[in-house]
């Protein structure tokens, strides 16, 4: 699936909820199929800065594509990471960098965008789309 | 007689509504919230006499003159100095803070040591910090124990000839431990030390008196005590200060300037460079005002009520552990669930209307202390009630379940 899909996908399934209650009970259980991070790349260099909570990300070129994967020791951020990683993992660097992250306002967790939120959501999309240069300068 | 109630209706903001729920404001801590009665002062001065002050001769600045220079007397009576001028009007702690720690620059040696609490607040750590990297003195810390109380014998071990000055919190931000002052600063005056205290998180619980507590320096902000942010005061005694050099070069503190030579103006001026807050200075007279007229002590013993209340409420909940037990606390709780990241419950508290502070409190060293990347943290003020505290906890245990 394209990543503009897969963002359909997401949009249509928190759609369903009623209330934050459901949105971020929702949430939660996504953050428990995250594609964890193998623990030797738990290290400093693979940590996202700017968060109250701490957050790993890992990716690695596979077949062209860039296969992420995370973890963090606060939940909801968990869950946060795991929308994100199914939307672009799996995916050609140049179509991660090409796409549009709206679909976050959408499926109502707009106020994680908030810098004052330091849960390094901002940041966690910049260290995605900087991994998708990095591979694509690798790849040309 | 106390009666909360009526106490809610002189603040507007207590009735808003917070993602679709009321707002049960835990973070008083942070800041407290304004009554009518502050703001009022504060339109009061720009629709009737808004004008500099000290410079001018017409009516209006005369006016504003008098009415700011009555409220540095209000806190010189609230904090019980021996003189007007011992109360230099600053931004807030952070930049008194820094007024001293910049004076000392000159006047320390490398090799001197200062003292520091192992639960300070980053403003009373760094300027020390940056005062340590110019002068070459040595930083020492007086260690905490689990109870978050800190160690005074250790404290004795450290004092020595060196010491030049100790700075402590009056009370912990994060923790709520009421310091020792007293003590502290007998012991440090034997060494010949100065003492600094940080009286942010203490001045809106109890009300210090400077001079018997014969303290150096004392330090905090309006926005803490029902003020306006942006004004805050440094008490520190004439002697001392008088040897400081200014902090900012500018128009006010000065006595005389031509490009040969500028001399400076006497206390206080010469700590108050440019235009001041004027609006937020009469502000903060009028903030110890209206607490003043409910009584310090009225106010403390209401808030221990919600202090117990709220402790026992939260012991009878699986898995929270409470940081800083010690034996004097003010309204503060921090704790934790279990291992749930205080984030995760912070972020759900915050969906219910409930406002708490997760995090580290601008206090790292504490939480590296307690192994941990942070508390939630509950702090109370006297407009908060018990039935706020019964939300609090019916919202927290959903939240649990939510994390489990």
């Amino acid at each position: 699936m394209s990543i503009q899909e897969i963002q359909e996908e997401v949009i249509e399934e928190f759609g369903i909820f009623e209330d934050w209650m459901q949105r971020y009970e929702h949430m939660i259980d996504l953050g428990k199929s995250l594609p964890l991070i193998a623990d030797e790349f738990k290290t400093e260099d693979n940590i996202i800065k700017g968060c109250q909570s701490k957050v790993w990300v890992h990716a690695e070129l596979k077949n062209d594509q860039l296969e992420f994967t995370a973890d963090s020791d606060a939940i909801i951020t968990k869950g946060i990471i795991a929308i994100l990683i199914r939307v672009f993992s799996n995916q050609h660097p140049k179509d991660i960098l090409a796409a549009e992250t709206d679909f976050i306002d959408q499926i109502g967790l707009k106020e994680h965008l908030s810098p004052t939120r330091a849960n390094g959501l901002v940041s966690m999309i910049k260290q995605i789309k900087m991994y998708a240069i990095a591979f694509q300068t690798q790849l040309n | 007689m106390f009666d909360v109630n009526e106490i809610r209706k002189d603040f507007p903001i207590l009735e808003r509504t917070v993602n679709g729920q009321p707002l049960i404001y835990f973070d008083n801590a942070a800041t407290s919230q304004t009554p009518n009665q502050v703001i009022e002062v504060i339109s009061n001065y720009y629709r009737n006499y808004n004008s500099n002050i000290h410079r001018g001769v017409h009516a209006l600045s005369q006016e504003a003159t008098d009415v700011y220079e009555n409220a540095r007397q209000k806190i010189q009576h609230h904090f019980n100095a021996a003189r007007a001028h011992e109360i230099i009007f600053t931004s807030g702690t952070t930049h008194s803070i820094n007024i001293v720690a910049s004076g000392y620059s000159k006047l320390l040696q490398a090799g001197d040591e200062l003292i520091v609490s192992a639960m300070e607040h980053h403003s009373n750590i760094v300027p020390w910090q940056m005062l340590c990297d110019r002068t070459g003195a040595i930083l020492k810390v007086i260690p905490m124990d689990q109870a978050g109380v800190l160690d005074i014998d250790a404290y004795k071990d450290l004092l020595s000839k060196k010491t030049k000055l100790v700075f402590v919190n009056h009370v912990s931000n994060a923790l709520g431990t009421v310091n020792p002052i007293e003590e502290i600063i007998k012991l440090a005056h034997i060494s010949g030390a100065k003492v600094l205290i940080d009286g942010a998180q203490a001045s809106p619980h109890i009300k210090a008196d400077v001079q018997a507590l014969e303290v150096d320096y004392y330090v905090t902000s309006a926005h803490k005590l029902c003020g306006p942010t942006g004004v805050g005061m440094l008490y520190g005694k004439e002697e001392l200060l008088s040897q400081l050099p200014p902090y900012q070069g500018g128009g006010e503190m000065i006595a005389e300037v031509s490009f040969e030579k500028t001399t400076y103006a006497d206390l206080p001026h010469k700590f108050e460079a440019g235009t001041p807050n004027i609006a937020g200075g009469i502000a903060f007279g009028a903030a110890l005002d209206y607490m003043n007229a409910i009584g310090f002590e009225t106010i403390a013993a209401y808030e221990q009520e919600l202090l117990i209340y709220a402790t026992e409420q939260l012991k009878e909940i699986d898995g929270v552990k409470i940081y800083g037990e010690a034996p004097q606390k003010t309204a503060v709780i921090s704790f934790n669930v279990d291992e749930i990241h205080p984030y995760d419950i912070g972020s759900i508290l915050d969906k219910m209307g409930i406002a708490v502070r997760t995090g580290h409190h601008c206090a790292q060293p504490i939480m590296d202390f307690y192994k941990i990347p942070g508390t939630i943290r509950i702090s109370f003020s006297f407009y908060n009630t018990e039935k706020e505290i019964d939300t609090l906890i019916k919202g927290l245990k959903k939240a649990i379940l939510m994390l489990k």
